[in-house]
């Protein structure tokens, strides 16, 4: 018979106990595994989708509010801003490039985003399969949206006017889905492209902006308004000059996503600190209620150990069999917390919209979740120390005191 | 077989025990007897090797087990000592199987299969191994216990108490057991007992040792 299954025989021997121990030590370290997940996670993702991504300029309001929806649609848009104000921020010596994004529709909540090819640079994605948009009414689908609604090239769809499900549908303007972009695990594969002017031309069709004179049609033009613009600078010293410049001499603002990130993350980080506290409680319990149990163990299981002395197992070999029971519980509740997690993240994931950067899912394990493995460690470490120590000095005398 | 010369046990808290001597030279039967207190466990405890004498000579199958170390006293024990606690202690956590196993986990030392089969058949428990602890009658657990004594084929058996709390019946088929499988076995016997009946039965079968009650 091995330490492993003597220990294991023992820990089934007090099955109420032993299921308690198992219940406190998962839903502590299920909870520990979700929120370093979601930590990690959602930092990872925040960070990575800002590759390329400068500054975010838009109508003023949140600057938070307008990094959210612009680079992740996590959030609505602060406003528009007029197309001259975009044409004239493309010309400033310091951006090498700024790409427009028009928002306002969508379809099964995935957003629809009227803008250039150069879009797609900007995350490093390209098209799997057939090809950009050319004319106006064509859309290349995200890889995400195309599975998830199944539609497929050559397939027309009407948008839903709004950020979100329930909007009016523009029947009149249908659009010829053209390609699909290949997965990049980027917000690409989670959106609807197509061009800035096919946008316009669903609007104005909504507003039945149809039959113009020439002057109304160019009042028009000039009135046109994209969202918001995705800038890249060309020299690191912009970083310095430009957000100030959009911020103080136009009525535009720019946001730095890196600093509005590390921003929205220590707020984040308040909130998250809060619960790392009680998670570290909750392990702190579980491993005090292990300990006590496995102290009561070695109380009700003298004679056992007593006798296993009395049959020649050195002292070690007790202290072994108490180290493989409480590893039998340490393995047994992680292994049900990484299966727990796994369903939590993804039940989590359904809170998002369909159409917003997925910012954690499932099935994701980083290095960071070791944490777990490790804190299982210490607290076994910290709940065997007492009856370890009790096992090693147990009297045997007690054996051949027993009445 | 056991050899002790003034020997001599003094405890952290003053309290001292000193043992008469006693020469037993082959294997043979020894009734220890002596009113509580008067050192019977820690007799058993000093030849079993769990105790070192604090003064005294001791000589147990001809090792000194105060002189080896705490590793070499464990394993000696395992392989040349066989026990029986008293009210027939077996772990409730596990079954009749399980705590022959026991043995062999304690010990280090795999019993002989032809000797386990041979001892499980002769006490009449081969057909309990898969039962559960609790659910034996006291007679099948001490067929259990003593079974799982003479496991590793010791030359010494301990038994302490083996007839306190049993009827008339069942504690003169315990001794009879005892007696016929030590034989069987060419295993020396200790029998720790103040039960009048086991006195009375080892009368004219064992030598006796008489400890004297001390303060």
């Amino acid at each position: 018979m091995s330490t492993w299954r003597l220990a294991w025989q023992y820990l089934w021997a007090r099955p109420g106990r032993t299921s308690i121990n198992l219940v406190s030590l998962t839903l502590a370290l299920t909870a520990m595994l979700v929120v370093l997940s979601l930590h990690d996670q959602i930092r990872h993702n925040f960070e990575r989708q800002l590759k390329g991504i400068d500054a975010v300029v838009g109508a003023k309001g949140s600057p938070i509010q307008l990094m959210l929806s612009g680079v992740y649609h996590l959030d609505v848009p602060p406003g528009n801003i007029p197309l001259q104000a975009f044409e004239a921020l493309k010309q400033h010596p310091q951006v090498a490039r700024a790409v427009p994004l028009s928002l306002g529709d969508n379809i099964a909540g995935y957003r629809i985003v009227g803008t250039e090819p150069s879009y797609l640079d900007i995350f490093g994605a390209h098209i799997g399969q057939g090809r950009l948009w050319q004319a106006n009414m064509e859309a290349v689908l995200g890889a995400h949206v195309a599975r998830s609604t199944g539609l497929g090239i050559g397939d027309s769809f009407v948008g839903i006017h709004g950020l979100g499900a329930g909007g009016e549908a523009h029947d009149e303007t249908p659009y010829t889905i053209t390609g699909i972009a290949a997965p990049c695990r980027c917000i690409v594969d989670r959106l609807v492209l197509t061009s800035t002017e096919s946008v316009w031309q669903v609007h104005d069709d909504l507003h039945d902006i149809t039959d113009l004179t020439p002057s109304e049609r160019q009042a028009l033009e000039g009135e046109r308004e994209v969202t918001l613009a995705l800038v890249t600078y060309n020299t690191p010293l912009a970083a310095l000059t430009f957000p100030r410049f959009i911020n103080q001499t136009t009525a535009m603002q720019a946001a730095s996503p890196a600093i509005e990130m590390t921003r929205l993350l220590t707020l984040l980080g308040a909130g998250s600190r809060l619960l790392e506290g009680f998670i570290a409680a909750l392990l702190l319990v579980a491993g005090l209620s292990v300990g006590a149990s496995l102290a009561s163990a070695v109380a009700e299981r003298q004679g056992d150990l007593a006798l296993l002395r009395m049959l020649g197992a050195p002292s070690q070999r007790l202290v072994r069999l108490l180290v493989a029971e409480s590893m039998w519980l340490a393995l047994m509740s992680l292994t049900a917390a990484a299966v727990l997690s796994q369903l939590a993240l993804f039940g989590l994931q359904t809170l998002l919209p369909a159409g917003a950067m997925p910012l954690w899912q499932a099935g994701v394990w980083s290095a960071t979740l070791l944490w777990a493995p490790l804190a299982t460690l210490g607290l076994m470490a910290l709940a065997i120390a007492v009856p370890a120590w009790r096992a090693w000095k147990l009297d045997v005398l007690l054996l051949l005191q027993r009445n | 077989m056991i050899r002790t010369h003034q020997l001599h046990m003094t405890w952290p808290n003053g309290h001292s025990l000193t043992f008469p001597n006693i020469d037993l030279a082959q294997p043979c039967t020894l009734c220890l007897r002596g009113p509580s207190g008067s050192g019977k466990s820690t007799w058993l405890a000093l030849v079993a090797g769990l105790l070192s004498p604090t003064a005294g000579d001791l000589v147990v199958l001809g090792q000194q087990p105060q002189q080896l170390t705490q590793a070499q006293r464990d394993a000696w024990r395992a392989r040349h000592i066989g026990f029986m606690p008293q009210a027939a202690y077996l772990s409730n956590a596990l079954n009749v199987q399980q705590n022959l196993d026991l043995v062999a986990y304690a010990s280090g030392l795999a019993p002989s299969a032809s000797h386990q089969q041979h001892l499980l058949q002769s006490l009449h428990i081969h057909t309990l191994l898969q039962h559960q602890v609790a659910n034996l009658s006291q007679g099948q657990r001490l067929r259990v216990v003593l079974a799982r004594a003479l496991l590793l084929q010791p030359k010494l058996l301990l038994v302490d108490e083996p007839t306190a709390n049993l009827d008339d019946d069942l504690a003169h088929s315990t001794l009879e057991l005892l007696m016929a499988q030590t034989q069987e076995h060419s295993c020396g016997l200790v029998v720790a007992t103040h039960d009048p009946r086991a006195i009375a039965f080892l009368h004219g079968q064992a030598q006796t040792l008489w400890l004297e009650p001390q303060s």
